[in-house]
């Protein structure tokens, strides 16, 4: 059937790895939300001694990049230390699913954050983390290249897409050099929103479509 | 043994509110048209071949004018598309009336050629009023009569919705439209002729019309425009369609679309009416947490729109999909834009609802097999992902 999924996305949407919950688990993270159509809830149990990810499990609400995602991902990150399934990336998730459509990209982004969240906490919660940063242009730039053009698949940091950031104050101005009529430029802007909106000493964020 | 029956069906298709398989007897009717009767009729004086196929173009614009009521064969303009005919009858009126006002009325739930024909106006200065919806999908009959000043030009609604087959009281609206000096045009392209119209008995001024809906062929549109409405061509050229709409006349698809208007059934539209009753009992009847997209009186036979709560509905749509069942959905995984549904957006639905969303829309050829098969699928995948899903667990 011509659909714009490999077979491996279609047989881990079909047949999802790793779904469920872990009772009691060290870590338990929620990434998305079903307002922005994805949403996916990671668990993860740790050996505290070897520091080994001894089971992972996932639940997810989203399409059907979001769910494939979330099964090779975990897949990955099964029997690896804590620090080892930090380098885990999203774009080795999808090339291990063959590639996905430049358009499903950033839905399994999503897989990817709710794991970098959950070793994150996990990390903090054994005090194994440096201490909590101040947002500056640098981790602007940082968030933001996770956020994809949808048009391309590729991220509108690595895109040039990025005019000009500043920060100050905790006000954040994004100016992104797309139209304001641009086909996903309502997408682009709710992205960004949403990486950089939880940052700790973030107050507002304004994202402006110069081009 | 209900099993094998259903082994006999290969694909169902429901979504027939995007288009509809061309009916054996519309081909047939296109084909001589391509084999030899391939002139153009643009003028009478021409050769034998040209006058010949003119005298086809008016049979079709005399059938098409006689089924929808119209007094006139000019009344009837045939266009590329339904969105064609939509672009026509707003850039078209708004152009031509512009010394009389620059003000514009639509709703927020319009086909995508009606919003952004009427956002290209208002970057050329024109004003629009976008009239909200209520949860099924109805206009405020008040907020129209308010938003009506000196200087409105055009009142653009749709009769039946394409998403959820909500349908509008024009004749409240039409009396209303009447008493002011604006024109009235009605996109009836996914309404027709579910909702058959007489333009005698109306004060409608312009009317969308879409044949491929229908069992007509892709690649034609019609509109009717009311003699003596003052109206602009947009796409520049020849003299064809009343001097309304330059370009060769696509004489098959002409053909085509007078076929369909002919041969549809209005029988077929109760039969259509009783699998979609069919489909909403036992999907209310048989999963949980479901929720009706639309209303349940005046809506189309053909539409039905369900949210089913707690998944994704790109997700369920790609899952009947693997099954051979064609839905769409509301979520914004499957649009061209990445946003969920502004249908349901405005008719007050939450992102979440909107997201979960599936359109299933049905024709004459869907039996009652289909639908029953169409329920055990989606009673499975519906399950299935639920059990995938971290919301709704208590």
């Amino acid at each position: 059937m011509p659909t714009p999924y490999t077979k491996l996305v279609i047989e881990h949407f079909k047949n999802p790895h790793n779904v469920g919950e872990i009772e009691s688990p060290d870590v338990k993270v929620t990434e998305g939300s079903p307002a922005c159509g994805d949403m996916l809830t990671l668990y993860l149990k740790v050996d505290p001694d070897t520091r080994k990810i001894v089971d992972i499990k996932f639940r997810s609400y989203g399409c059907a990049s979001n769910i494939a995602t979330g099964s090779i991902i975990t897949d990955l990150a099964k029997g690896k230390t804590v620090e080892e399934a930090t380098q885990i990336t999203w774009k080795e998730a999808a090339e291990a699913l063959g590639g996905l459509p430049p358009v499903k990209v950033h839905c399994s982004v999503l897989a990817a954050d709710a794991l970098h969240s959950a070793l994150e906490i996990y990390l903090e919660k054994n005090n194994l983390l440096k201490e909590k940063k101040t947002t500056t242009i640098e981790v602007i730039f940082q968030k933001l290249s996770h956020v994809i053009n949808p048009m391309t698949g590729i991220d509108i940091v690595k895109s040039k897409l990025i005019k000009s950031v500043t920060v100050d104050n905790g006000v954040i101005i994004i100016e992104v050099d797309l139209a304001e009529d641009f086909q996903f430029a309502g997408n682009i802007r709710e992205e960004i929103i949403e990486r950089v909106e939880y940052l700790w000493d973030v107050k507002e964020i304004r994202v402006e479509f110069i081009g | 043994m209900r099993k094998k029956n259903w082994d006999m069906i290969d694909r169902i298709y429901l979504d027939s509110a995007a288009s509809t398989k061309t009916d054996p007897e519309v081909i047939e009717e296109m084909i001589p048209y391509f084999r030899e009767l391939y002139a153009i009729p643009t003028s009478q004086f021409s050769h034998s071949f040209g006058i010949e196929v003119q005298d086809a173009i008016f049979g079709a614009r005399k059938l098409i004018k006689e089924q929808i009521g119209a007094s006139n064969e000019e009344e009837i303009v045939f266009t590329g598309s339904g969105t064609e005919a939509n672009n026509l009858a707003i850039k078209g009126t708004a152009q031509a009336n512009r010394s009389k006002g620059m003000h514009l009325i639509t709703t927020k739930v319009e086909h995508l050629s009606v919003l952004e024909s009427v956002r290209k106006l208002e970057k050329e200065g024109f004003e629009v009023t976008y009239l909200s919806v209520d949860g099924k999908g109805n206009i405020d009959i008040e907020e129209l009569k308010r938003s009506i000043r000196t200087d409105t030009i055009l009142i653009t609604i749709q009769l039946g919705n394409h998403e959820t087959g909500t349908v509008q009281d024009i004749e409240q609206i039409q009396e209303i439209v009447a008493n002011t000096q604006a024109y009235l045009h009605v996109d009836s392209a996914v309404s027709f002729p579910y909702l058959p119209i007489d333009l005698r008995k109306t004060k409608i001024d312009l009317m969308t019309f879409s044949p491929h809906k229908f069992y007509g062929p892709k690649g034609i549109g019609v509109l009717f425009v009311r003699e003596g409405t003052k109206i602009a061509k947009i796409i520049d050229g020849g003299f064809n369609e009343n001097n309304l709409r330059a370009g060769t006349e696509n004489t098959p698809a002409i053909i085509g679309a007078k076929k369909a208007f002919e041969i549809f059934k209005q029988e077929d539209v109760s039969r259509i009416k009783s699998l979609k009753d069919l489909l909403r009992s036992r999907i209310e009847n048989e999963i949980k947490d479901v929720e009706l997209n639309g209303a349940l009186d005046n809506s189309l036979p053909h539409i039905l729109n369900y949210t089913f709560k707690f998944v994704e509905g790109e997700s369920i749509a790609l899952r009947l999909d693997f099954e051979g069942i064609a839905v769409t959905t509301g979520s914004a995984c499957y649009s061209k834009n990445l946003q969920a549904s502004y249908i349901l957006l405005a008719m007050g639905k939450s992102h979440e609802q909107a997201h979960g969303s599936i359109r299933f829309s049905l024709s004459k050829y869907n039996n009652e097999d289909e639908i029953n098969l169409t329920v055990l699928k989606l009673k499975e995948i519906i399950e299935d992902l639920r059990k995938l899903s971290p919301l709704g667990k208590e």
